[in-house]
This record gives structure tokens, sequence and C-alpha cells, in this order.
């Protein structure tokens, strides 16, 4: 059966595995590792070979107490500056198992083979990165981020690509995973995809479904996401029914580049280097006198932003900062840096080592997502009440378990997705050694799965994805950026939900079967356009400033209306107030703080 | 790949001459001009031009993701020559305001600019691309030497974009039988790899008359490479490291 016909259950030709992951990412691949490794029959759907994935593209390192740099460097500190760096909205949990378990992931890359920067002892080389300190804040700037150059993204990728080849994980590479199929009891039980290469389409069956879809930057029009990043998982979760939790925080990265959007690590700031102003001003000593230019990023971003308001910007429309790396030399910034050594040259036409780097604060990471527990199991909340969704799991970027909170600290994503994919690979292991028994799927439950593509198939007039996703990634640009406010909020909404229908009924001109792109491109705009309504409204609803959500109507952070996490449902677009968890298992929870940097 | 600031003047509009075929439509491929209008007053990139003639066509095809070069996914034949479109800049290859798009070289077509990449991968997984450890790991990672990390500069950087194969004639000739120079690069590289403990099987397996000796020193791989890696140099060091195994 073909994706560009009339497709019903009932000739729907199913596949069957114990585990599937959607996503062949960093978590997904993680997870997926976990499960081969295990004897189950695995399969990762990912619509890019894995390699092309967007954990590719992280540069930096990844944040862990491995004792390497610092033999006294302890996890706790690490836990510490990860509650501080979430603006006390993190799951304490949560932060206190991967900050202690993060050690055992990290060396587990390492005999997996990945290639690691080393110190003179020969042990892994860590750098300085945003808001890390020793001794719970007090002992300065702590050293604990691991890195392989500055391609510590690309290095973990292609090692955990690797080590799934060696465990024989089945790969369904350019496969592209529609929507989730549940059945009569609400439980998951796989998914409907298809062959993008020759549009065959499958129901594929599995106990266990694991979203590692990663996130949803292409909401803005200046992110240094890539281009796949269209937050399938989150668009999949809401349709079928489950919430998205503190979705309307947004990373702002500080340095992406100036009119290109990609990325230069906040390892250059690690490694030395600093912001400066038009007037050759380090103008981040006034707003973080401590960390300075290694402050958390929301901090940095916020005050990048200001100096561009206040016109102090660079360059003929001053309307970025430069970053200087020159003053470290020619040897620092080749060896440490090369990757970005490359994209500056590439992107900006500077060489770091001679200029500065013009860079502007640019959307980066979606510290919200699909809320689950440690285990990776998703969770939805009925009457206040957790409830867990059996069937379902999420990891990474679309997950949020929640270790980032209400801003995500450097080097901390990776280290969630290999911790957590990890993790949900254990729980199913071991719930499937303890059996595991759910309902078939109806054909009833199937036909509802595929309700959007057949809408698409039918569709013969409408509007174009590029003109929709322009529309919307301009609103979300202008209204929902690193500074808000409720009258544009209001204003962006009420935009949004004008778009409503045009993208329900989004026009494929083009219905062939084969590598089509354009089915692609639109299938990614009704996932990207969830994310977004559901970004605007609860943006709009969280009436305080806290971490990356800085409203200038209300400037303060109030904790006690908002020491919570949102939770947004797609059908009623209502936000409700979820607890944060404070309850870690050995050490005493920290308390919300004045935070300062 | 260094002139991104550099203004193209005058250029307003472009014809993209691109490759196109869709099985299931057309007889045969053929190439179709779209006009697509440039900005004057900044450089873009290949990769930037090809969405502008998407959004007027939308049912032209090819791999995108990353954007910046890491991800390899947009690897193609631009002008004649294998490169990446989202980091190779108009202006260094439009020519009397033209520019000519097909798909790699050497491989099956799947759709316009989108080629089948199996033999490439099917190569790669031949060399067994994966550290290999007889020894118990210990407790905390492995040590290594910041001078023998450094063999591996040069190696582990390979996004696996394909352009380097499907620009080598022995590829072309033997795409099952010559692994190619990507899959070299990544056997070298774990053979490089002073954790790795399966150096002796590695070269076992490229013991035969066409996995590896099939290169001839065109050295193609090299001038296309968009990383700016030597893959004729880590089979040269395979062939050196058989030798040097043999006289032993």
């Amino acid at each position: 059966m073909l994706v560009n016909e009339v497709i019903n259950a009932k000739d729907l030709p199913v596949m069957e595995f114990d585990g599937i992951i959607v996503g062949g990412g960093g978590a997904g691949m993680r997870a997926s590792l976990q499960l081969a490794e295990s004897g189950l029959n695995t399969a990762v759907i990912s619509k890019v070979f894995p390699t092309r994935s967007h954990t590719v593209s992280a540069q930096g390192g990844i944040t862990c107490a491995i004792q390497s740099d610092d033999p006294d460097d302890d996890w706790r500190w690490h836990m510490f500056d990860t509650v501080k760096g979430s603006d006390y909205i993190g799951d304490q949990e949560a932060i206190e198992y991967m900050c202690s378990e993060g050690p055992k992931a990290v060396f587990e890359l390492e005999h997996m083979g990945l290639p690691f920067s080393r110190t003179e002892e020969g042990r892994i080389y860590q750098r300085p990165f945003g808001g890390q300190s020793k001794d719970y804040g007090k002992g300065g700037q702590a050293t604990r981020t691991c890195a392989a150059a500055d391609r510590t993204g690309h290095s973990l990728l292609h090692t955990l690509f690797q080590a799934n080849l060696k465990a024989g994980t089945n790969f369904l590479n350019e496969w592209f995973a529609v929507d989730l199929v549940l059945n009569a009891d609400k439980a998951v039980v796989g998914v409907i995809a298809f062959k993008i290469e020759t549009g065959e389409i499958y129901y594929i069956k599995s106990k266990a479904t694991v979203l590692a879809t990663g996130g949803a930057g292409r909401i803005y029009s200046s992110t240094t996401n890539a281009l796949i990043n269209s937050g399938d998982g989150i668009g999949m979760a809401l349709r079928a029914g489950m919430p998205v939790q503190d979705i309307e925080m947004w990373q702002f990265h500080p340095t992406g580049i100036h009119g290109a959007g990609t990325l230069v690590t906040e390892g250059c700031r690690g490694e030395g280097g600093y912001l400066l102003n038009k007037d050759g001003e380090r103008f981040m000593e006034r707003y973080a006198p401590n960390a300075k230019d290694l402050a958390s990023r929301d901090v940095v971003a916020r005050s990048m932003a200001l100096e561009i308001l206040e016109g102090r910007g660079c360059g003929p429309n001053a309307d970025h900062i430069f970053l200087r790396l020159d003053h470290l030399g020619p040897e620092v910034v080749h060896k440490r840096l090369p990757g970005i050594t490359e994209l500056s040259k590439t992107f900006a036409g500077v060489d770091p080592a001679v200029q500065p780097i013009p860079v502007v604060p640019t959307c980066h990471y979606m510290m919200g997502g699909i809320p689950t527990n440690i285990n990776g199991q998703v969770i939805s909340v009925e009457h206040g009440e957790d409830k867990i969704v059996d069937g379902l799991f999420a990891a990474g970027e679309v997950a949020c378990v929640s270790v980032h909170g209400g801003n995500r600290l450097g080097g901390n994503s990776l280290l969630d997705l290999v911790v957590f994919g990890r993790a949900a690979g254990l729980y199913i292991e071991e719930s499937m050694k303890q059996g595991i028994e759910v309902k078939d799927a109806s054909n009833d439950d199937i036909e509802k799965a595929l309700e959007r593509l057949n809408r698409l198939n039918a569709s013969t007039e409408g509007d174009q994805v590029s003109v929709l996703k322009e529309k919307m990634q301009q609103n979300m640009q202008n209204n929902f950026g690193v500074f808000r406010r409720g009258d544009l909020m209001e204003k962006g909404i009420e935009e949004l939900a004008k778009t409503r229908e045009e993208v329900n009924d989004i026009f494929l001109q083009d219905k062939s079967a084969t590598f089509n792109t354009a089915r692609i491109e639109a299938l990614e705009m009704q996932n990207l356009f969830e994310v977004a309504e559901a970004t605007a409204i609860t943006a709009n609803e969280r009436k305080e400033s806290r971490g990356a959500h800085a409203r200038d109507d209300f400037t303060e952070r109030d904790d006690e209306n908002w020491l919570k996490h949102s939770i947004y449902y797609a059908d009623t677009k209502e936000v409700s107030k979820r607890d944060v968890n404070y309850r870690p298992k050995t050490v005493q929870a920290f308390q919300p703080m004045v935070r300062s940097y | 790949m260094s002139s991104a600031a550099i203004p193209v003047a005058q250029i307003k509009t472009i014809t993209m001459s691109i490759y196109r075929y869709d099985p299931t439509l057309d007889k045969k491929p053929y190439m179709q001009d779209i006009i697509v209008e440039v900005p004057t007053d900044k450089d873009i990139m290949v990769l930037d031009a090809l969405h502008l003639a998407k959004a007027q066509e939308p049912s032209l095809s090819y791999r995108r993701s990353c954007r910046e070069g890491v991800c390899g996914s947009d690897g193609m034949n631009i002008n004649g020559k294998n490169g990446l479109a989202c980091v190779t800049p108009l202006s260094e290859v439009i020519k009397r305001n033209k520019i000519t798009l097909r798909p790699m070289p050497g491989l099956p077509v799947v759709r316009d600019l989108i080629v089948d990449m199996k033999q490439f991968y099917d190569q790669l997984e031949k060399v067994r691309p994966y550290l290999i450890t007889k020894s118990d790991s210990p407790d905390i990672e492995r040590t290594q030497s910041p001078e023998d990390r450094e063999q591996l500069d040069g190696l582990y950087e390979c996004i696996l974009c394909g352009c380097c194969s499907t620009s080598c004639p022995s590829f072309w000739w033997n795409p099952d039988k010559f692994l190619g120079p990507a899959a070299l690069l990544q056997s070298w590289r774990f053979i490089a790899d002073t954790r790795d403990e399966a150096t002796d099987e590695r070269l076992d397996d490229l013991e035969d008359a066409f996995s590896l000796y099939r290169c001839h020193g065109i050295m193609n791989c090299v001038s296309v490479c968009p990383k700016g890696l030597n893959p004729t140099e880590a089979i040269s060091n395979i062939r050196n490291k058989l030798l040097t195994r043999k006289k032993a």
C-alpha cells in the first residue's frame, strides 16, 4: 500500500518489533542501543539517515562531574548549578539522577569509542562552561564540560550509530512517522509510518514506543536548529491527547552567527573568549560581575539584546554583538575550536583567530516537552493527578523530564539525552522481561492515526507550506522572542488562530509516492504549528519572568503563583499547573534563591 | 569557502539548471531551468538558492538537514564537481548567471537530486566501523595520550556525505567490491585508534584484489571533500601497514 492512495486500516500491512524508537538522534540511539544489546528486536524509525540528526550540530561538550580536570569535583555541585540554572522549576529527582548517573553514561561513550580530546594525563579533556560552579556556587568557575574539540555532538552521534550497527539494531532510515496508534485503553501500541523513498506505508506495532524526535526550533525564523527540527513528536503527542509541559520555555543561545543563525559554541567563551559592544566594552562585567561571559545563557542573551536595544550594537545597523577570540592565539583557536573556525569563515567571512565573530541571540533549544518520569514514561495529568501513559516513552529534547526547567545550562543537553535515552531503554528492558499485555488496536483505532494523511492526499486547493511557514515563523519571532509582552502575545495568538484552518487544510500539489519532500514538509508544518500554538498560549498564561521567559509586563519571578510547571492540552487549549519535584532521593532539596551570576 | 561576506554585485535573477527525474511520472530524466531571484546585497549558499527554487516548484526534491556542513545530507554535483550545497557560496560557482545541479554520480537516482546511498552505506558497514576491544573496560575512561588522540584528527570528522566515493572512478566501476574512499577512511580511523584491538582482523579483511587495492591514487576524493579530509593518505597508510605486517 502506498502513501498517496486512499489508505484504510484493514488493508494496511503490519510490522512488529519489541520496541520502536522514533528518531535517530542521540537520545533515540542511546535507547535503541540499550534495547538491542539486551536482545530485544528493536527498530529505529528515522526520517533522515541517523548521522544527519541534529545532535550532530552540538559543539562544546557534555557537562559531567567525571573528576578529570578537578579530582574534587562533585556531581552534587553540578546538581546545584542545574537547579539554579533552571530557575528552580527543574525536577530535582530527575536532576539528581542525571548528575549522579552521568559519569557512568559518559564513560560508556568513551568505551564505545567516542574520540574525546585528552589531557596530558590521558584523561577526558574538560572545559569551563556557563553556569558551572564549584562548591554550590561558592568556589568559583568549574571546569566540567567533556569535549571532543568543538565537535562533541558529531562525535557522540557517530559513536552511537557505530555502536548500534555493532549491536544489530534494525534501522528504518528515511522513514517518516505520521501519528501514534492508541488502543481502546488509550495505551500506545505503535505508529503509522511510511518509507520516504518508495511511499510504502505500514502500521508498525510495538508494546513500547519511544519518542526521541528532538526539538522544534524551526517555529522561529532565526534559529540554530537544523531544517528537520519540526517537533514531530510534540505534534504526535498533542494530537493523541497527551500534554506538553513548560513549552513556553525557549532558549535563545547568545551566540548564533549574525544573519545565518548557525551556532557558535559557548565553549568559545569557556576557552576565554568574550563579548563586546560597539564601544569595545566587555559589557557582561556590568550584568554578571562574577561569572561575566559565562553567566547562564538566558542572562547573557538578555544582556546582549538590551545592549542592542539601547543602541550599543555593532555594525552599520547596530544589530549585533562581537565575540572576540583573537587574543587566545591561533594555536588555541585552531586546535580547540576548529569547527568554529570553519563555520565563521563560511558564514561570517571572518577568521576568528584574527577578527571578532558577529553574533546575536538565536533560538536554540526547547526546554519544555512531553512530561515524563525518570524512566522516560510519558505522564498525563488528569484532575491534577499524574497518570502514566502505557506504552509511550520520550527522551531527549522532545521530553520534559524535567532537568532544564526554565533555562538549560550548556553541555546539559548531551548529558540529558544519553542519561535518559539509556534510562528509558533500561526500564523497557526490565518491563519486557516481566511481560506486558496490551489490547490490539482495532481498525477504528488505526483509522484515527491515518486521518491526517488521508486529508492531505485529498487536498485540491489551499495554501502552500512555504507561505504558511513564513507567516508562523515571523509571528513567533516578533511576538514570542527574548522579551515578551501580553498585548503582543495576544495579537500573536490571534494570528495563529486565524491560520489554524489553513494549516489543517494544507494543499499538497505533488502527490507522488516517490521521495516526496513536499509531503514531508506539509506533515512537518502541521507539527510545527502545534508547537507554535502551544508555546504562544502557554507563554501568555505564565504571568511572571523566569528563566528564558522574560516579560516586560511581569518583570519579577513569582514563586507564590508560578513555582510550577505549566501543562497544556491541545484539545482544550487550556493551561494548568503541575507541582515541581523537590524530592531528590539522596540529598536535601535546593530551595529557591535569588538567582545572580 | 571564505568569501561569504563578499557581496555579489549586479546579480538579480539567476538560472538554476536542475536535473529532474521522478521515475513514477517521467519516462527519462531531463534538465529543468528554474529562474530564481537572489539578493544582491549579500551572498547566499547554493542550498538557499535551492529553497527559493523549491518555493516555486514544490515537487523539486533534495536532501537537507543541518544547513551548516556537518550532517552530510546535501552532497550533490555542482557545476560538475561534488560538494555540499549548504556551504558552497553561490558567488563561487555561478558562471554567466547560471548554475547546474545534478545528483552525485555513480549511484542510482531515486528522484531529482536524491541518490540511493545503499551501496555507499553497505561498503561502510563492511569495514566494521566501530571500536572493537577485547580487554575489559576500566571503571572510568580508557586513557589515551593527546599525541595518540591526535592520530584521529582528519579521520573522525567524516560526515558520510558521499562526495568522495561518488567522485571516484574506481568506485563507479566496482561499487560492490571496492570499498571506496569514505569506507577506507573509516577503516583507518579505527586502525589508527590506540584503543582498538582488532587491527589484524581489520587488515585481513582488506587483503584481496578489490577492497583496498582498486584505489589508483586519482585523488578526486581529496579534491572534493567538503571537510578537507584526505582519504588517499588514509588508504596509503593502510597499504603501508599491510606491507610492514608482511615483512614482520
